[in-house]
């Protein structure tokens, strides 16, 4: 029953992807073992007035070396001095939380951009013998994890300042390349996944998305990170799901926007 | 070594319970922490319906600290009655029930509907900031906490425990206000109100613009205020803001709590709540202490 555990852990290796994004090996130990596509971890600062942990998303995970990699931006202070750990130094970390994707064999499309890119790594592996196109958006050429997701199916890329693949957003590159699917997994800005919750709701189409918001607990019970849903939520009995529980991935029929 | 305390006849096996709304109904915090060995599990603050809360963000960090303004989102009495009660009663520790309301009578059906149940004591949040009736109202203004804490001691058949807000010039006014009112016990103290800009976006970091501060940023003021509520009444006190460790539970019990509670720790450390009880008995071997009892409101 004790999936999730709290505890310290050690850096495998950490190296720059970009000017910003990072890629970190952690081993975790028996945690890895429960580890599913678009969970996530609760990593805690080392300085004690920063109070709450960061969530970042699981990029992959090697059950053979109980090892989990996150990829993830340096957006603050927390991020910034998670980006100085190296090789065999120690970060507290609290995982795996959150449902993540649920699998299905139909015709996928996985659509990603900016830093909800990492965890399309891990469902990708988990499709691997599903049909499937990757789209990912990206705001100029630091295209990272493009190549790693290339192993696992094709990779169509969008840019904002076109200066790789299509000018434009994950959108523009699904109607101009013509990508189409029965299923849509996502993770990315808030504007992306409501133009795609009304994409797959036009086509008909079932679409998963992943969704932030900022977080204490991590487990469902301060009721930070809530979600207006469609359905009175199981833990209030209003229409406030929790994204650290009950998400990050809801079916997007599921909530508003 | 005796860490039993005692609010009000309500025997605790330890000082330690965890502050509302941090925890949920511990059912979440199961996984870390042995609820048993907690001297009190207080729930999230409870309506007598379901109440949505406010729009997000909802919280901020701050340095050493966080804002929230949750706004008391809670699936209302019945929920707490079929699920949470029974839940907690499986565990060897006291079930202290947080209430909220916006009108008196909302207080007082919740209060009622609790007359039956296996509860040990009633905490009256007064004190919340975050919803314009949500309390606050009640807890600013001394003849408004006595009206309240005598509306509900007529209806209680449990100890009432009034929870104050340090969003007031004079703490004391209140606690004595509650005390006249005819409250059991005091907690305190609530969040103080903060607010926080995001420079980058320039807007407000929480969409309710104020927020509650708490964490290791308010425990020089909480426990300024513990120890002048405990020289103005003759009621027992549970403190509560910032304690992270068991040195910081004792400063409160040495300036006059009786028990205390752990709140944002949570969120650092979910093992916070136990690892705080552990800290106090061990404060109590390194001093040669035999009684808790012996410690509170030492310091004068």
């Amino acid at each position: 029953m004790q999936e999730k555990e709290c505890k310290i852990v050690r850096v495998i290796s950490q190296k720059p992807l970009t000017s910003d994004v990072y890629s970190l090996w952690l081993d975790v130990g028996e945690m890895a073992k429960y580890v599913k596509a678009g969970q996530f971890v609760s990593v805690y600062s080392k300085d004690g007035s920063r109070m709450l942990p960061r969530p970042i998303s699981i990029c992959e995970v090697a059950k053979a070396t109980k090892a989990i990699r996150l990829v993830y931006r340096v957006v603050g202070e927390g991020t910034k001095e998670f980006s100085k750990l190296v090789s065999e130094d120690t970060v507290k970390i609290m995982g795996p939380l959150g449902n993540g994707y649920t699998l299905s064999a139909k015709k996928a499309i996985l659509v990603a951009g900016g830093i909800g890119i990492p965890p399309m790594l891990q469902l990708a592996k988990e499709l691997k013998k599903v049909e499937k196109t990757i789209v990912l958006g990206y705001k100029d050429s630091q295209t990272f994890l493009k190549d790693e997701l290339e192993r696992w199916g094709r990779v169509v890329v969008a840019t904002e300042d076109g200066s790789v693949g299509v000018h434009g957003n994950v959108l523009d590159a699904i109607r101009e390349e013509g990508i189409e699917g029965e299923i849509i997994y996502s993770c990315g800005p808030t504007p992306m996944l409501r133009a795609l919750k009304a994409y797959a709701g036009e086509k008909g189409i079932e679409a998963q998305i992943s969704l932030e918001e900022k977080m204490a607990c991590g487990i469902g019970a301060c009721l930070a990170c809530v979600c207006q849903s469609k359905d009175v939520d199981e833990h209030s009995h209003v229409h406030n799901k929790r994204i650290c529980k009950d998400g990050p991935v809801f079916d997007a029929r599921e909530v508003e926007l | 070594m005796n860490t039993k305390v005692n609010l009000a006849g309500v025997e605790l096996k330890n000082p330690v319970m965890e502050g509302s709304g941090t925890f949920g109904s511990g059912a979440e915090y199961r996984e870390f922490v042995d609820l048993n060995k907690l001297g009190a599990v207080v729930t999230k603050g409870v309506a007598n319906v379901p109440w949505p809360g406010n729009p997000t963000p909802r919280i901020a960090e701050t340095a050493s600290g966080m804002l929230n303004a949750i706004g008391l989102q809670n699936p209302g009495i019945d929920v707490l009655i079929r699920r949470d009660i029974p839940f907690l009663k499986q565990f060897d520790t006291k079930i202290v029930v947080n209430v909220c309301g916006k009108t008196t009578e909302d207080y007082l059906e919740v209060v009622e509907r609790l007359s039956d149940e296996p509860v040990d004591l009633l905490e009256i949040n007064i004190s919340c900031p975050n919803v314009k009736e949500g309390g606050i109202a009640f807890g600013q203004n001394p003849k408004a906490v006595e009206a309240i804490t005598k509306a509900v001691k007529k209806v209680a058949k449990q100890p009432v425990i009034m929870k104050l807000s340090p969003n007031v010039t004079d703490i004391t006014e209140m606690a004595k206000a509650a005390e006249a009112g005819g409250a059991d016990v005091l907690s305190l103290i609530n969040t103080l109100t903060g607010m926080k800009i995001d420079i980058y976006k320039q807007d407000f970091a929480l969409a309710n613009k104020t927020g509650g501060l708490s964490g290791p940023a308010i425990k020089p003021i909480a426990v300024r205020m513990v120890y002048q509520v405990a020289n103005a009444v003759n009621i027992p006190i549970i403190g509560m803001g910032g304690i992270q460790t068991g040195e910081d539970a004792m400063e409160f019990i040495l300036a006059g709590a009786t028990a205390v509670a752990v709140g944002t720790a949570n969120f650092n450390n979910p093992f916070a709540t136990e690892q705080v009880a552990a800290g106090i008995e061990s404060y109590m071997r390194r001093m040669g202490v035999d009684d808790i009892r012996d410690l509170i409101g030492k310091v004068k």
